[in-house]
């Protein structure tokens, strides 16, 4: 079997010189797909995140993108890489106009990204309408899509997304989940972290379900929706 | 009662004084409001940054004035100006390299922060003394009047005289040039944005590939200049003194902090409110009473609210009363 596009292998370690939370967690994505970590409060999914993504030391364990160990990585470097990061909360810069925040968002990029602004207003058409507006004016569900527009703007080759859904309400999530199948559509693997476990497995094709830091479950979305132990477990019942 | 001399006479006593002395406070504070905003801590060397950029200025003011070389009309000093600016960039540029860099990798917390900068404070100010001396200097030349008392008199035929001085018009464009200047170039350019980024959401700003070490350099360079201007339009203005600069601090402070820390608008609006405050608070209200009240109200006193020598407690209650009521300043600044 060929390798996964990212891949988080056996991960060990914990925030600086603190205990270690992830214990041999394995994490990856394929082309074209979406995974998805679940799992209950304190399991370490978005720390399972941090650490594909370089924020947190790795004692053990490796992460790989297209075939190459980018464990020493910074964050920086790995976004440089194709990496696109958003994190759960602060992960817009609310000062500034929703246009500016893509701007930013292409900091790293030296030629010309209208092509991509174009392509994220097309995703998120009503970012198009309040572009000149200060995105900290926005909606929750608004923000998170100015939080995804900007980390699309790199071009990213593998989309992070941390908890997209946190604090908005079920019909903005419904929506958010639908807008995220669009990106995924376009051919950009997504990982995400997500606490609404049933409605995020259902469009998965890859989850996994962690408990204390370690894999518990994993398999297709479709499988883990099925599995009878994760159902009583996570999915109440 | 007469109403056009009371309106000359509050011009020439409190508008244009205190339309000049703001623009030279606010010039000041957009310099502290950018450090806060982008360094995280009170610049407490602030006023003495000002101080030495205007230390240069006046340095080569002399060495251009010993070759013969004036501007005409306007001051040598504004000639002397951008030497003014390099050599304080370059001494600002020492001090992060030497004394800001090393705490900002540590990452210290803004108090430990605002600790330093106050002995960075008292270095430049012993430098300053060192180099120019503590007495009051005078270095302004050429034209000192735009319109004076006596010319104002005869072309309008009114008792009262509006003199206006050409250091007060020089002040009040190059702080509109500069302001507008500053403002494009926030909102503008890319290396602007990424400032206002990285002030916003430092995190954010990392993970977009924001450089910060050049953030922080493009941010002493353009205080660094903000301050020189400042600190020579004040010097042309009133006059050179080492202590007096220290003491501007206060004022200056006070319009950041009232119009909002961290906001480069409210540190405009700031300097003019505490200018304002300042003046017509101290000034001796007799003059324009006498003219604008009929004869019979007229006033025995000075009608002075507080003396000059009290004006500092004028921004002191401001700034406590902004405090009380709004913390983070008329415009919305960062709270800490």
């Amino acid at each position: 079997m060929s390798e996964p596009f990212l891949i988080g292998e056996a991960m060990t370690g914990g925030y600086g010189a603190g205990p270690d939370i992830l214990h041999q967690c394995t994490i990856a994505v394929e082309k074209g797909e979406i995974a998805v970590i679940v799992g209950p409060n304190g399991a370490g999914k978005s720390t399972a995140m941090k650490a594909v993504f370089g924020m947190l030391n790795l004692h053990g364990g490796a992460v790989r993108l297209n075939g190459k160990d980018i464990s020493a990585l910074s964050p920086q470097d790995r976004v440089k890489q194709g990496m696109g990061f958003v994190p759960q909360t602060s992960n817009i810069f609310t000062s500034m106009t929703v246009e500016e925040n893509l701007e930013m968002g292409a900091f790293i990029r030296q030629d010309d990204f209208n092509g991509t602004m174009q392509q994220v207003y097309e995703l998120f058409p009503i970012l198009y309408e309040k572009r000149f507006q200060p995105a900290g004016e926005l909606s929750g569900g608004q923000r998170q899509q100015v939080a995804v527009g900007r980390a699309l703007m790199t071009q990213p080759k593998v989309l992070m997304l941390d908890e997209p859904t946190a604090g908005v309400s079920p019909i903005v999530m419904d929506e958010l989940f639908d807008r995220i199948i669009e990106v995924a559509r376009t051919g950009i693997p997504i990982l995400m972290v997500e606490q609404n476990a049933r409605q995020a497995l259902e469009i998965a094709d890859k989850g996994y379900v962690l408990v204390q830091g370690r894999n518990a479950f994993s398999g297709t979305g479709q499988d883990l929706l099925n599995n009878p132990d994760v159902r009583k477990s996570f999915l109440g019942g | 009662m007469d109403f056009l001399n009371a309106l000359v006479a509050l011009c020439n006593y409190v508008l244009v004084p205190s339309i000049a002395y703001g623009s030279q406070l606010a010039l000041g504070a957009l310099g502290v409001t950018l450090i806060y905003g982008i360094l995280r801590f009170s610049n407490f060397a602030h006023g003495d940054t000002m101080a030495f950029g205007a230390t240069v200025t006046i340095l080569f003011t002399w060495l251009l004035q010993s070759f013969g070389i004036s501007f005409g009309p306007l001051p040598t000093a504004l000639l002397a100006l951008p030497f003014g600016i390099l050599g304080c960039i370059a001494l600002v540029l020492t001090t992060d390299r030497l004394v800001y860099r090393f705490y900002r990798q540590q990452k210290a917390k803004p108090v430990i922060l605002v600790i330093v900068s106050m002995g960075v404070m008292f270095i430049m100010n012993g430098l300053v003394r060192f180099i120019l001396g503590p007495a009051n200097r005078k270095f302004t030349d050429g034209e000192r009047f735009i319109i004076s008392a006596r010319e104002f008199k005869a072309m309008t035929g009114l008792r009262e005289g509006l003199a206006f001085k050409t250091t007060q018009g020089i002040t009040v464009i190059t702080a509109v040039v500069v302001v507008i200047a500053l403002f494009w170039f926030l909102n503008r350019t890319r290396t602007g944005k990424s400032m206002r980024a990285y002030s916003d959401n430092e995190d954010l700003a990392l993970l977009s590939g924001i450089n910060p070490e050049r953030v922080v350099m493009v941010t002493w360079l353009i205080v660094a200049s903000l301050a020189t201007i400042a600190g020579v339009l004040y010097g042309l203005d009133k006059s050179f003194k080492p202590f007096t600069y220290m003491l501007l601090l206060l004022p200056i402070f006070a319009s950041a902090i009232v119009g909002g820390l961290g906001n480069p608008f409210g540190a405009i609006a700031g300097g003019f409110l505490i200018a304002f405050s300042e003046v017509t608070i101290t000034y001796a209200w007799k003059k324009v009473l006498v003219y604008a009240l009929p004869e019979q109200w007229e006033p025995t006193g000075l009608v002075q609210l507080l003396s000059t020598d009290y004006k500092y407690a004028v921004s002191f209650s401001l700034l406590i009363i902004v405090l009380l009521f709004r913390p983070t300043g008329l415009f919305k600044g960062k709270s800490v």
